[in-house]
């Protein structure tokens, strides 16, 4: 079936990888773990305020945060590990938080714990407390759990654990002066710690007493002896390629002043990989079972020493919601209303601050234009810089600014109160019949955002054979370069269509159907892969559902402003400058008396009529490659004719602009429909290269979306001239 | 009297567990990475779980498991065997 999904390793170690970027000036290293949804990010804001910054791990696409905090003249580097449920399985996150602990010297791990559920994050601070000596458990959502009735008696699970642990509520700032401190005192010895080595059944344990010596022997002695004998034992492929490039023996070297171990030679690896064999083949066929069900029942021995659970009627705040959310009768049409909304939001608050921004940004052009004029500079000059270029940035800064400052937030809202998941669990059975993975709706999330990021994702899902649907129909969820473009032409032709009293409704419902039009060609797309060119069974699927949280606000803003807003800004005015340029350059290069975009436009145009758009459309959707969000100011530009000095203030005159070039409503809905449909970004289909490594699969990402997106639009112009709309 | 063991008691899997019932896990079918994560998530023999909701479609269901609130698939539940405890 040839799918290849360049999941090569670098050669590098993690311990060089690691260290080649972490620039110096901090007195101490510090590891942020813990399960997903346990609040960490939460806390890792919390401790690093705005002295933070997102990269990627040496050589995966999994995102990496770092920051930074002082406390009492210490500087404190914070890096915050992916959110992991355990240690012990092959995913690239947990590769990766493992390998930072073992090799990147941390000088103190943070484990995050959702107090709610203590058992089954304790599995994953067991795991932590084997590999690293200096550990400290940050106990949080104790509101949470106090509300739900439990009590963890955080001094007797310190206690157990013989490491520190304290209670927080990271996002109202509570217990955080007192992780920190706790923080110092581990990170600089003055609180000492003995942390608790799970106990292990009698026949591992005695396997481990056997080989243990011998590995030692081999890489010194090392804190976390007894793990990596484990994970040789268990037969971590991993671990045993850090004995044999010698990255362990170095560790082991750093670990102790004297020099003293060498690297293994390859008879004593031999020799070593012989006995941990013999070890092994006793146990080997349920080892894992054995070490988690004996790391589970040490949880279970810790929470019933420290966790209480008070009698009586417990809060069911979350089932209550559930129970409404994911409802047979109103799940569905509360998850249309409540898409709906956002839009309508959206919609009728980016108006006014629209039309100010543009009233602001033009009276500027004219300005600037006096400036040139007054300078005497040349024409084309003026017409290059003023026309062109400033123009599509101010298109795009007006246009996009507003919708996007609203759209955004409120996205992220939804996803911080936790319903994201509630959606996942509703429509699952969609993917299930699309032969896709449950996480595939989680990917689409996304995709809403970026589909950049979407494709990203994807590597949660570890069956390549879902990884490459999720990858391939990413792109049918309109990103945030398509929202300006959709939410445009829903209020230019959709609006104003119909009175005003109804206007943004209409706009909203317009852009709800859009958005469901792209899910469904999801859907039959995954349908049709999953039947054709990507046969195979669905993998196993587990959905967490998180107790709903009360929205950081503040954060949301930060989040969606900085992350999102900003970000996609950026992006667009550094594409729209240049695009601005070639348009303005287009409209502007005379060859036989007309210009080079109405030779070229005049190309197209057959094939746009075809499917209800027209040359200039196209045109405007293959210069807008690297960036989507600027086919409406390109379309602007080629209609203007780029030299013509027409402000474009209102929604009204746009639609006058528009329809004098013979715009109708089957043009903007055929419009909407392409947008929506049509292949991904240059970014994208980068993003997809590097993910697949498959020149096969990156150009069908491409053609896949362009053949649904001509067939769609197609039919459409086709059926709506013959039912005589047009 | 004679001591009848209820239909509701006997042995079953995940996926016919229904909404509000609690049961044991006795065993799981399943090998490699799923059995893993399903380990990892706290799933394993003698673990107590109940099933809370069903989605609007039918499937897939929300269970209790240590108390966090998990979703499976029917295809993935089959693939463990419980024994239902009485509420």
């Amino acid at each position: 079936m040839g799918i290849n999904l360049g999941t090569e390793r670098k050669g590098r170690g993690f311990y060089q990888e690691n260290h080649g970027d972490l620039e110096k000036g901090h007195d101490y290293l510090v590891a942020l773990a813990g399960n997903p949804n346990t609040g960490k990010s939460t806390v890792f804001n919390a401790l690093t305020g705005l002295r933070q910054h997102v990269g990627n791990w040496p050589g995966k696409t999994v995102a990496r945060a770092e920051g930074s905090f002082t406390y009492m003249g210490k500087r404190y580097k914070l890096i915050d590990l992916p959110g992991t449920y355990s240690l012990l399985s092959t995913a690239t996150d947990e590769e990766i938080a493992r390998n930072f602990l073992l090799f990147g010297h941390p000088e103190v791990v943070v484990v995050v714990v959702d107090s709610t559920i203590l058992e089954r994050n304790l599995n994953l601070v067991l795991q932590v407390l084997e590999i690293s000596n200096r550990v400290v458990i940050c106990l949080n959502l104790v509101d949470e759990a106090a509300r739900k009735g439990i009590k963890v008696d955080a001094e007797q699970l310190s206690l157990d654990l013989g490491v520190p642990v304290v209670p927080t509520v990271a996002n109202v700032g509570k217990g955080l002066n007192d992780l920190a401190k706790a923080i110092a005192g581990v990170a600089s010895g003055a609180i000492p710690t003995s942390p608790r080595h799970f106990a292990l059944k009698a026949e591992i344990r005695k396997a481990l007493d056997e080989v243990t010596p011998h590995v030692e022997r081999v890489v010194g002695d090392l804190p976390n002896i007894r793990w990596i004998t484990m994970r040789l034992l268990e037969g971590d492929a991993r671990i045993r390629q850090t004995l044999e490039n010698g990255e362990l023996a170095s560790l082991a070297r750093l670990n102790q002043d004297v020099s003293v171990v060498a690297t293994p030679t390859e008879a004593e690896l031999k020799e070593l990989f012989h006995r941990v064999q013999i070890a092994a083949s006793r146990i080997r066929e349920f080892f894992h079972d054995h070490i988690v069900s004996s790391i589970y029942a040490d949880a279970e021995v810790i929470v019933s020493k420290a966790v209480s659970k008070a009698e009586g009627p417990k809060s069911d705040r979350d089932a209550r919601i559930d129970r409404i959310l994911t409802s047979r009768i109103v799940g569905f049409p509360i998850m249309i209303a409540l898409l709906l909304g956002v839009f309508w939001i959206t919609i009728e608050g980016a108006n006014i601050p629209s039309r100010l921004l543009a009233e602001g940004l033009f009276w500027l052009e004219d300005q600037f234009t006096l400036l040139f004029r007054w300078f005497g500079a040349p024409g084309w000059l003026e017409g290059l810089l003023v026309h062109g270029t400033y123009r599509g940035l101010a298109w795009v800064v007006s246009v996009m600014l507003p919708p996007m400052a609203i759209f955004f937030p409120l996205f992220t809202l939804l996803e911080d109160v936790g319903y994201l998941p509630r959606v996942a669990f509703n429509i699952d059975r969609f993917f299930k019949w699309a032969g896709a993975h449950g996480k595939q709706t989680i990917t689409m999330c996304m995709g809403f955002g970026c589909n950049a990021a979407g494709v990203v994702s994807c590597r949660s899902i570890s069956s390549p054979r879902e990884r490459l649907i999720a990858i391939l129909t990413n792109n049918f969820v309109p990103c945030n370069g398509r929202w300006p473009t959709l939410i445009l032409m829903a209020i230019v032709f959709m609006a104003t269509a119909f009175p005003p009293a109804i206007s943004s409704v209409m706009a909203s419902f317009a852009m709800v159907t859009i958005t469901l039009i792209g899910i469904l060609a999801t859907f039959i797309v995954s349908a049709l892969l999953s039947r054709t060119l990507l046969r195979g069974e669905e993998s196993f699927f587990a959905l967490e559902m998180p107790s709903y949280r009360r929205p950081q606000v503040l954060r949301v803003l930060y989040t969606s402003l900085i992350d999102r807003t900003i970000k996609v800004l950026y992006r667009a005015i550094i594409w729209a400058a240049p695009a601005g340029a070639v348009t303005w350059i287009l409209g502007n290069v005379y060859i036989g008396g007309e210009t080079l975009m109405t030779h070229i436009a005049g190309f197209l145009s057959p094939i746009g009529l075809l499917i209800g758009l027209d040359g200039i459309i196209l045109l405007a959707f293959i210069i807008a490659l690297p960036a989507n969000e600027i086919v409406i100011p390109i379309i602007i530009m080629g209609y203007t004719g780029a030299s013509m000095m027409i402000e474009l203030e209102s929604m009204v005159e746009l639609h006058v602009l528009f329809t004098a070039q013979g715009f109708t409503i089957i043009t903007a809905i055929s419009l909407m429909l392409f947008s929506v449909l049509h292949y991904p970004c240059a970014t994208t289909t980068h993003t997809i290269w590097n993910e697949t490594k498959s020149a096969k699969w990156t150009l069908l990402s491409n053609l896949i979306p362009l053949a649904v997106a001509l067939l769609v639009c197609f039919v459409f112009t086709q059926s709506a001239h013959i039912l005589g709309f047009f | 009297m004679k001591l009848r063991l209820s239909k509701d008691l006997e042995c079953k899997t995940l996926a016919e567990v229904k909404v509000g019932q609690r049961a044991r896990v006795v065993e799981l079918l399943v090998e490699g990475l799923t059995r893993r994560r399903l380990l990892d998530l706290g799933l394993l023999p003698g673990t107590e779980v109940t099933a809370v909701m069903r989605s609007p479609l039918g499937t897939p269901m929300a269970y209790d498991i240590r108390g966090s609130m998990l979703a499976l698939r029917p295809e993935d539940a089959s693939k463990i065997t419980v024994k239902p405890l009485r509420s």
